[in-house]
């Protein structure tokens, strides 16, 4: 593996280095990094927007921040963190880094729409700064109309065009995505050899395909009607609120999907390396992946059992989302028993993500009581539904890209990362979130409402306590960019494998060549080949290593 | 209701649906518990047992791994089903109104107040009386934007739309102060949307309704502006125009221009005040009703339902 990168003696990172080579730059490793920024950039952004949140909820009668100004903030919170992070997070950046040394190909299909696809993202970046600065926006995330066309006071044309861009950004990624694993596979790579990674940033993918356009229309008409007064969502010109939410989860239940199945997909190549053995039920696992992507278009009225559908298609949806849930369960009980007679070792990427597994569960369970019709009466928009979506989306999806950022971090860098700080930093995550959101669930089921900015004094204990945990979650999220920037400076050199990991991304040197290999290498195993009787392992190009 | 608790557990139990609500809940939460527990103790019995340093035998690994995935498939959707059939089953008939409820109330929500009126023509805002133990059908819509009418210790909870009628249904089994929450939100004041249900026994409830200087019934004030507003022009039975009369008409099936068959109920009548007779043609008439549309409130409408629909209920009218 060393020969295929020692004729190769810089990398993606010292190749040339202008600020226009990194600008204009088509290498899919650079460009990775650009989002990378920039989703770090609108994490903090809407991580910033949550803080103020959880202070001004410390007091029930919510004297910190005006009304106005508080439903501005959860609005900025929603938005920002839900399309400018979960969204591209993981695809955007590990996504764009890794698909192509995966799959051993030098590049994305379309280089160009890739850095496009940059320039678009920070375009609509751009106009939600743009909206927040000029006094921002009052909508809550779901944009509901006739609130949302007519009565909003905010600047909602502004986050509306901002999302409608971003949505360009999504597409253009996925199509690259798409594309590339279709054709530039290298020798020997056959669909049931790829990674999972791969497999469900393709079923990814594909759902941003479908789904993302449905967006684009629905905020379309939602301008139409607030500019131009075209009756189509409010009843007073004759349009239908209903209309609205089908439309909108349409796009948005997948969406959910969209945010967790990357993160699913890191999970997966986490727990083998991690365990040193084989994930259990590799086919069980795409099938379960695809599963999830196909059912995903078929549950999104779950959000809409009290708003007035009819009760036959409460239940049909009830039972599509309990479907749902199946696939997502095997691949709980397939990471487990990946566990089973493994050799494992509890660097942070592990800790994060067996701390994925367990908050992911949590959150599923609790979908499975949000399926069931009257419960999800009783909580539907209290606490308990924002409690239990940000176990998927930040326990899951979050907990994953820092086990991925911990994970590739030899990879992207050539650096190492203090080992002791990642691990305390994972558990800290782990400890600061359940104490943030474990409340949460109570509070909701005991009637608190989301988006109060004021709420009855007998719920303030538990308001306290999820802020403390908010605290050590902020601590927990700022702490990597110390000691990771640390080690970018200062961190010990990484050899090409440092986990003795069996993907084709790791036979290449650390960072990688700009041409990512010197020889396209050939494929003649499956991935997860690792032996954990006697710590060998068998790298997908069939090489085997003591 | 008022006994101070360090850290609040469950809230107040005080109508028949949320006996059940409840029961369902802590069914699933159970069986939650029993799932993680699983998942859980697994992955810690096996972090210890297969951590890197131990001698545990790692040989004999499970080959055919698809035979544990089709249990574990089986199993999970043996169990999702039936708490998919528990919960259907549950909902189908907390949806199912009772066909004579003892008592109906309208509830229009407006930013930011909630205004109900009772049948006897007492009005309330943001507060709703109401007898204990006695069926109520609320009748809701709103003024502005979407809210959602939600009383968590009935557990209860329905979105209150623009333009159209929605129902919800209950049983307050306790009497006490009981909290109503707006649950969709609806601008700046939308957290005090909020209101209370005042659970009262039967005699304490009449008593209130008599207390509150009304002298004249939903129904009477719809009578009155069915003649001030032009109606009884045409509807009365002695008009010289030819339009139906509304004796007994509530309840009953109309047929339409088009061969459409509708039941008269709120909302149709809602549709043929606000729209006219162009869009609601009943067979054998001519089409010369107005459209109220933008002359007449939320309130008013309700007023004159309630006048059509106590026409059904005289001696005489239809049953």
């Amino acid at each position: 593996m060393s020969a295929l990168a020692a004729d190769l003696p810089t990398s993606y990172l010292t190749e040339e280095n202008t600020i226009a080579s990194w600008l204009l730059t088509r290498d899919h490793k650079r460009i990775a990094l650009l989002f990378f920024a920039s989703v770090t950039f609108f994490f903090f952004i809407g991580g910033i927007a949550a803080t103020f949140v959880r202070l001004h909820l410390l007091n029930p009668a919510g004297v910190l921040l005006q009304p106005d100004m508080y439903n501005r903030m959860f609005t900025m919170h929603g938005v920002t963190m839900v399309w400018f992070f979960l969204i591209p997070s993981i695809p955007a950046t590990f996504g764009n880094f890794f698909i192509p040394l995966m799959i051993g190909a030098h590049d994305l299909a379309f280089p160009r729409l890739n850095l496009a696809s940059w320039y678009v993202f920070n375009l609509s970046g751009l106009f939600l700064l743009y909206t927040y600065f000029a006094g921002g926006v009052d909508t809550g995330w779901t944009f509901y109309a006739p609130y949302s066309t007519l009565y909003a006071n905010g600047h909602v044309i502004g986050a509306a065009v901002a999302v409608f861009i971003n949505g360009f950004s999504t597409i253009m990624t996925a199509l690259n995505f798409v594309v590339t694993i279709h054709r530039m596979r290298a020798p020997g790579m056959t669909w049931m050899r790829l990674p999972l990674f791969v497999w469900a940033i393709y079923a990814v993918s594909l759902v941003m395909l479908l789904a993302t356009p449905v967006l684009a229309m629905t905020l379309a008409l939602v301008g139409l009607e607030r500019f131009m007064g075209v009756g189509i969502f409010d009843p007073s010109l004759g349009g239908d609120p209903l209309l609205y939410q089908h439309m909108f989860w349409f796009y948005s239940h997948p969406a959910v999907y969209i945010m967790i199945l990357p993160a699913m997909g890191v999970a997966s190549e986490l727990i083998p390396c991690f365990s040193r053995r084989p994930v259990f039920g590799y086919t069980g696992m795409t099938f379960a992946i695809i599963g999830i992507a196909v059912i995903s278009f078929f549950v999104w009225a779950h959000h809409m059992f009290v708003a007035g559908i009819s009760v036959f298609s409460a239940i049909v949806f009830s039972l599509m989302t309990f479907f749902v849930a199946v696939p997502s369960a095997i691949k709980v009980f397939n990471w487990t028993a990946t566990l089973h007679k493994g050799r494992i070792s509890f660097d942070a990427p592990m800790l994060y993500a067996l701390g994925f597994v367990g908050l992911f569960t949590v959150g599923g369970l609790t979908g499975l009581m949000l399926a069931t019709l009257p419960i999800d009466v009783h909580v539907h928009d209290t606490y308990f539904v924002i409690a239990h979506f940000h176990y998927i989306m930040v326990g899951g999806t979050v907990s994953a890209f820092f086990g991925g950022l911990h994970y590739w971090w030899p990879k992207i860098t050539g650096r190492l990362y203090p080992e002791m700080w990642a691990r305390v930093t994972a558990v800290l995550t782990f400890l600061g979130f359940n104490l943030t959101f474990f409340p949460q669930f109570i509070l909701g089921y005991l009637g608190m409402m989301r988006r109060y900015y004021a709420y009855p004094a007998k719920f303030q204990d538990w308001n306290v306590l999820s802020s403390a945990g908010a605290s050590i979650l902020a601590i927990a999220y700022a702490l990597p960019l110390f000691y990771l920037g640390w080690s970018l400076l200062w961190g010990q050199r990484a050899s090409a494998n440092p986990w003795r990991a069996t993907g084709l991304e790791w036979l290449t040197s650390s960072p990688p060549p700009k041409e990512n290999f010197a020889r396209t290498p050939t494929v003649k195993v499956p991935p997860y080949r690792y032996d954990p009787e006697d710590d060998s392992f068998i790298s997908q190009d069939g090489v085997a290593h003591a | 209701m008022s006994e101070e608790q360090w850290l609040p557990f469950w809230p107040p139990v005080a109508s028949n649906t949320a006996v059940s609500v409840d029961r369902l809940f802590i069914g699933e939460f159970a069986l939650s518990i029993v799932i993680l527990g699983l998942v859980f103790g697994m992955i810690i019995a096996f972090s210890i047992r297969y951590r890197r340093g131990s001698a545990a035998d790692r040989g004999n690994r499970v080959k055919k791994t698809w035979h544990w995935e089709i249990g574990w498939t089986v199993g999970s959707l043996a169990v999702f089903l039936c708490l998919f059939v528990w919960g259907a089953n549950a909902y189908v008939w907390l949806f199912e109104p009772p066909r004579h409820p003892d008592l109906e109330i309208y509830v229009i929500g407006k930013q930011w107040m909630w205004k109900m009126e009772h049948p006897g023509g007492q009005r309330e805002i943001d507060e709703l009386h109401l007898p204990v133990d006695k069926t109520v059908r609320l009748l809701m819509t709103s003024e502005d934007v979407i809210h959602s009418f939600f009383v968590p210790a009935f557990r209860v909870k329905h979105d209150v739309l623009p333009g159209q009628y929605e129902t919800m249904w209950f049983k307050p089994t306790e009497t006490g102060r009981f909290r109503i929450q707006c649950a969709q939100f609806c601008g700046t004041q939308h957290a005090h949307m909020i209101g209370d249900v005042v659970v009262e026994s039967e005699a304490e409830y009449a008593q209130w309704l008599t207390t509150q200087g009304v002298h004249a019934s939903l129904a009477q004030q719809g009578e009155a502006l069915f003649r001030a507003d032009g109606c009884s022009g045409c509807h009365s039975a002695n008009s010289t125009v030819h339009a139906p009369s509304l004796a007994g008409i509530y309840g009953r099936v109309v047929h339409l221009q088009s061969g459409e068959a509708r039941i008269v109920d709120e909302t149709y009548l809602r549709d043929c005040i606000l729209l006219g007779g162009a869009h609601i043609d009943v067979a054998g008439y001519p089409p010369v009703m107005p459209s109220f549309a933008g002359k007449i409130s939320e309130g008013d409408i309700l007023e004159l339902i309630s006048y059509i629909q106590s026409l059904s209920s005289q001696p005489g009218g239809s049953p």
